[in-house]
Order: structure tokens, then sequence, then C-alpha cells
């Protein structure tokens, strides 16, 4: 059965999306092989082209760049960098992180609406990170996103799903990829995540702070898949008593 | 010279003062605290939290958090790894002049001291500049002495805007100004801006800053607050350690920048940890009562305290403290350092302000973070 990620128009078979911002570069490569990883997020301002140690160079070419807007405060400077980030040849791809808040790194929605929506009209295949808020997530919609990144937990938290809830409301209720960004912290959250109905993760802290990188990789690669086939298979029922009796209590009334 | 006495507490003409209560919050909550009085249990209660109050952070500057050093230590690099990642920053500091108009006992720019002033001629900084540029860099600090005269603003703007051909970061160093002439240098390139209070001790201050701008305690102090106002992006708060009691200094320099960060949340905020050094013509001023253990303290209070912030480490230090630092601490570290005026592209033109301990290019620095597992960063911001 085939059952590939579409952003965009563009479609993937990987559901693993890899951050790039904690790793040493040269074992970036090896990461993204064992994850198996076709989409690699790309914080712009770490890229220094033309210079040294440019984390370019250590990305294989078959790999989709998400070049990111990290460092932009507003929607302006979320707009301007994303522009930068085309001009240096990262493709229309664009993940949109506006935050304005140093200590807890909390996206601003509102800020982030306004840039998806000058953005989207550029032509751009616009990817929000997002605080879970379902009027937030109709608003990107609106504004021509091409999907959802509600945040799990604070970035490089490795807390897991403490938006949980609200994940879930935009799964139901959202028409686009919900990509949960930020937070996930174990292989095993993915996977919850992934049963929930969420169509990607993306992961950089919990890999880049394991003891072995690339074994890490390959076990959320692995979670998420497990997780994506529960979802498709249906998860079984739960009962909400203890259990379901083989001989039923009322098992005797005739009519 | 008979010098005239200025009451150190008081603004100074041209001085803008702001409103803030901060330096009041500060000074009140310094003065009150007592190190003496937090117990071992008090650094283990400490050391049990996500987050850390100020009573917490009280209580790991204490001296009963000295033989916790090594738990701070594990827990200041699961944190710094949490935030930073591999991340080490690299920049070096350019001195663009070193005329000063303040008499400070400690400081080797000081007015009186018989040193060879110098200030850059714009060709002179592009040369510095483009030498710096080719070591791969990406960022730089501007300094300067403090004398309005020598290197004005509208002379800091114009190396500036130099400096953004060949930078994508630009922090300055410099005297206080206010919050029209920060914008002004925003205006230029600049983004950072580093001001350290020296001592949060308003008597030590007094005693240490004879005259000139600098003996303004409360326009230093709110120099971080201008700065902000006038649009800079991040500022670094720093004591330094040594010149008074260091556990008070640290306390209120981690309080003072936690009272910015929680009024301007946007701010970048970071610090330093320079320690006395030695310096020209007055060599045997040295750093007593703050040594390794102490200053390692200090670091590791600053990132379990404000976990997010930036800590710089000085080439002060010895290179082995500084690589040692990296990773578990510190987040920034200059490389390829001359704190003589210029000296990067010919022989530099005026003397140093202290001596460094660890002259390492930047190659060198490079190698050894990459020998640590970590990653080299030049270029982590886009001025947008």
């Amino acid at each position: 059965m085939s059952d590939m990620l579409t952003i965009g128009g563009h479609t993937f078979q990987s559901r693993f999306i890899l951050g790039s911002g904690k790793f040493s570069l040269e074992i970036m490569k090896a990461v993204i092989e064992h994850g198996e990883a076709e989409i690699v997020t790309l914080a712009l301002r770490r890229a220094n082209t033309g210079g040294e140690e440019n984390i370019l160079d250590y990305i294989p070419k078959e790999i989709t760049l998400l070049p990111n807007t990290s460092g932009a405060r507003n929607a302006e400077e979320a707009v301007r960098i994303a522009r930068l980030s085309r001009e240096l040849g990262c493709g229309d791809f664009v993940k949109l992180e506006v935050i304005h808040d140093s200590k807890y790194l909390l996206p601003d929605n509102y800020e982030t609406i306004k840039a998806t929506e000058i953005l989207a009209k550029e032509g751009f295949i616009v990817m929000p990170y997002m605080y879970p808020d379902l009027y937030a997530a109709r608003s990107l919609v609106n504004a021509g996103a091409a999907a959802v990144m509600p945040l799990g937990a604070p970035i490089g938290s490795n807390k897991g799903l403490s938006t949980k809830d609200f994940i879930q409301i935009l799964v139901d209720e959202i028409n686009l990829p919900i990509i949960v960004d930020a937070g996930i912290g174990r292989p095993s959250q993915a996977c919850e995540a992934m049963e929930m109905g969420v169509d990607a993760i993306m992961c950089n802290t919990a890999i880049a702070t394991a003891n072995d990188v690339a074994l890490m990789a390959k076990a959320f690669k692995q979670a998420i898949e497990a997780g994506r086939a529960a979802y498709l298979a249906g998860l079984g029922r739960v009962l909400n008593f203890k259990a379901e009796a083989s001989s039923p209590l009322t098992g005797f009334l005739e009519d | 010279m008979k010098i005239k006495k200025t009451d150190h507490m008081q603004y100074m003409d041209g001085m803008e003062a702001i409103e803030s209560d901060f330096m009041e919050k500060v000074l009140t909550a310094m003065k009150e605290y007592d190190y003496d009085q937090y117990s071992s249990r008090d650094v283990e209660t400490a050391l049990n939290k996500a987050q850390l109050s100020i009573e917490d952070y009280a209580a790991i500057l204490s001296p009963a958090a000295m033989p916790y050093l090594e738990d701070m230590a594990r827990k200041a690099t699961a944190e710094t790894r949490k935030h930073f990642g591999n991340s080490v920053s690299l920049f070096t500091p350019l001195y663009i002049a070193n005329y000063c108009e303040n008499q400070c006992v400690y400081c080797g720019f000081s007015i009186t001291n018989k040193i060879n002033r110098a200030t850059l001629s714009m060709q002179e900084a592009e040369d510095e500049l483009k030498a710096i540029a080719a070591t791969g860099l990406k960022e730089i600090l501007f300094l300067t002495g403090e004398s309005r005269l020598k290197s004005g603003v509208e002379y800091i703007g114009e190396t500036i805007k130099l400096a953004t051909k060949y930078f994508s970061t630009i922090g300055i160093e410099i005297y206080p100004l206010n919050t029209e002439e920060y914008a002004f240098l925003h205006s230029c390139g600049a983004d950072f801006v580093s001001v350290y209070q020296e001592t949060y001790n308003t008597d030590t201050y007094e005693l240490v800053h004879l005259r000139g701008s600098k003996r303004s305690f409360p326009y230093r102090f709110h120099a971080q607050e201008r700065a902000l106002l006038g649009g800079l992006r991040g500022v670094a708060f720093g004591a330094l350690l040594g010149l008074d009691d260091f556990r008070k200094d640290a306390f209120a320099a981690g309080l003072h920048a936690l009272l910015i960060q929680q009024k301007y949340p946007h701010a970048e905020i970071s610090f330093s940890t320079p320690r006395l050094r030695p310096y020209i013509n007055n060599a045997e001023n040295n750093s007593k009562d703050v040594h390794e253990k102490q200053l390692l303290q200090v670091m590791l209070a600053y990132r379990l305290f404000m976990p997010y912030a930036g800590i710089t480490i000085s080439t002060r230090e010895r290179a082995g403290f500084r690589d040692h630092v990296i990773g578990m601490v510190a987040t920034k570290m200059s490389a390829g350092v001359s704190v003589g005026v210029g000296g990067h592209s010919e022989e530099q033109k005026g003397d140093e302000q202290f001596e460094i301990s660890d002259e390492r290019n930047v190659k060198e620095v490079h190698q050894m973070i990459r020998s640590k597992g970590l990653q080299p960063v030049f270029t982590d911001y886009i001025r947008v």
C-alpha cells in the first residue's frame, strides 16, 4: 500500500523530518542515513555560505532542505529571512519560526499567520511552527500554509506530548498535514503522536543528546513507522470498564 | 592633579535617565544576600529543581555549594546541551581605540596610565577587519576605551558600517550611551551590547572609579535597558570578579539580567565572567580571591539560573580552563585575540588593556573545539 506524505505538492516516503540545529556537522550524514529522513531543516542563520563550516556541505544533495527562519522576532523579519533562503538556492520550502521570547522560545502565532500570508502569496511552501491553537491553525490554513507544525512541548525540552489533547483537535479539524515539531523526547512519544493521526514528526534534540545519535535516529524512524502503521490499521477499541466478560451478566434475559 | 569629587550615584550632564526601578531592586537584594546562611541542604534542594528560583540561585552561589561543583557541572552540561546543542560560537574582539577619560584604579587604559594611545583610522580599521575576516570569523566585537572625544559615537558608527561588509554579527563593548545613540549604532549594523558593571557594590564602585563619566553608577547600570529601548537585540552582563565580593557581585549580575529578561522577553541575554588580570604598569594586581574553582562556580550558577543565556569565556583565562568550560557552560569563546589597538593586520598601534592567557589563533581554537566533539559556529545570526 502506498502511503506517502504530501506537502505542497511534493511527496515523501519518510514521515521523519530531522532538525539539524544541534549536531556536529560530520555526524549529520550518519544521522540522516540511519533515520532515512528525506527532509532536513536548515537554520539559515547557521548556513555559513561561502565561508568555513557550511552546513550545506554536510547534507546529501537528494535531501529536501527545509530552511527555517530561526532568529526572526516578527513577521517582517521572518519574511526577509525566507526570501534570503530562496536567493541562496535553498528552494521554496520554508519552516516559519517567529519567536519573540528568549526564555521559553514559544512561537508567536499572530506574527506567524501574518508571515504565512505574505510568503504563501510569493509561492513559498510554508510550514509554520505554531502553538497548537485551533483558531490560529484555521487562520494558517486560510493564509496558505502547506502544513501545520504544532509543538508537543517547548523546544529542546524532550518532554514529549504535553499538548497532546490540543494536537488531537488539530488532527481532527485541520485538513493539512499536521507535523509535531519540538518537544518529542523519545521514540515512544513519536510513535504515540503518529498513532493519533499526526502526519509526521520533526525531531532534533532527542537525537542530538542521545549517546548514540545514529542508533537513536534509527529508533525514531522505526517508531514513526510503527505509529503510522497502527494509525492506518485502526487502533483496537479501549474498554471503559474493567473487562468484557465472556459470559455476559445480562445473558439470562429472554426478551 | 586635584580631582573634583562628583557624586557617583548621580547622573552627569547629557546622561539620559530612564524610568526603571531595577537598580533599587538589585541593590536591595544584594545587600540582603547573606551567603553564609545557606547550607548543603539548600544547595541540594536547588540542584533538584528544574527551574531555580532567586533563592536557589543564592544558594548555589554560596560557599556551601563549593563541594557540589561536580554535581553542578553535570547538571550544567545537560542544560547547555539542551539549549545550545553542540555549538560553540567563535568571535574576536577588535580594539579600535584605547583613549580613555576615566581614572579607574584597576584598568590599563586609565587616563593616568602612561601607555601608547591610538585610534584606528578608517583605512586601518578596514585593514584589520579584512585580516580578521580572512580567518573565517563572522562575528566581531568592537571595543574602545571610554573617550567620547577620541572615539565618538559617529566614529564608532562608521567603523560598524565598515564591518557590515565582512561580518554577520557585530557587538560593541564601549562606554554607555543614551537610547538614541544606541539606536544610531543599531542603524549602522550593531546588534549586541556588552556593558559590565565591574562591581555592584556602590561604595567600592566609588573607590575604584575616581573620575570620568564612568563614575556615574546609575548611568552604567541602566545601559542594557537603554540599549534594548534603542532597538538592540541582545545585551551582556558581568561583574569584574575580584574587584569586590565576587559572590555578591555575581548574585547582583544574575538578578540584573533576570529582571531585564522578564521585562524584555525578546532580549538575548548573555554573561561574561572577567576576572581581574595583571595589566600594564601594574603587574602586581591580580585576583586573590577568585580562583578557578570560584570562577567556575559563578559560571555554573549563571548557567543553572538562566539556562537559556549565552556565556562567554574570556582569553583572560588559560587555554586549559577555556577548553573545559565550553560545552559544559560556556557557549561562546574568542580566538585570535589582540587586546591592543589593531594588531591583526599590521603592528598594533596602542598598548594592551590587560594580559591575555590564551593566545591561540582561530585555527587552533577551531581544532580544539572539534577535538572535543563540539561544533564551532562562525555564523549564528542574520541581520534583517
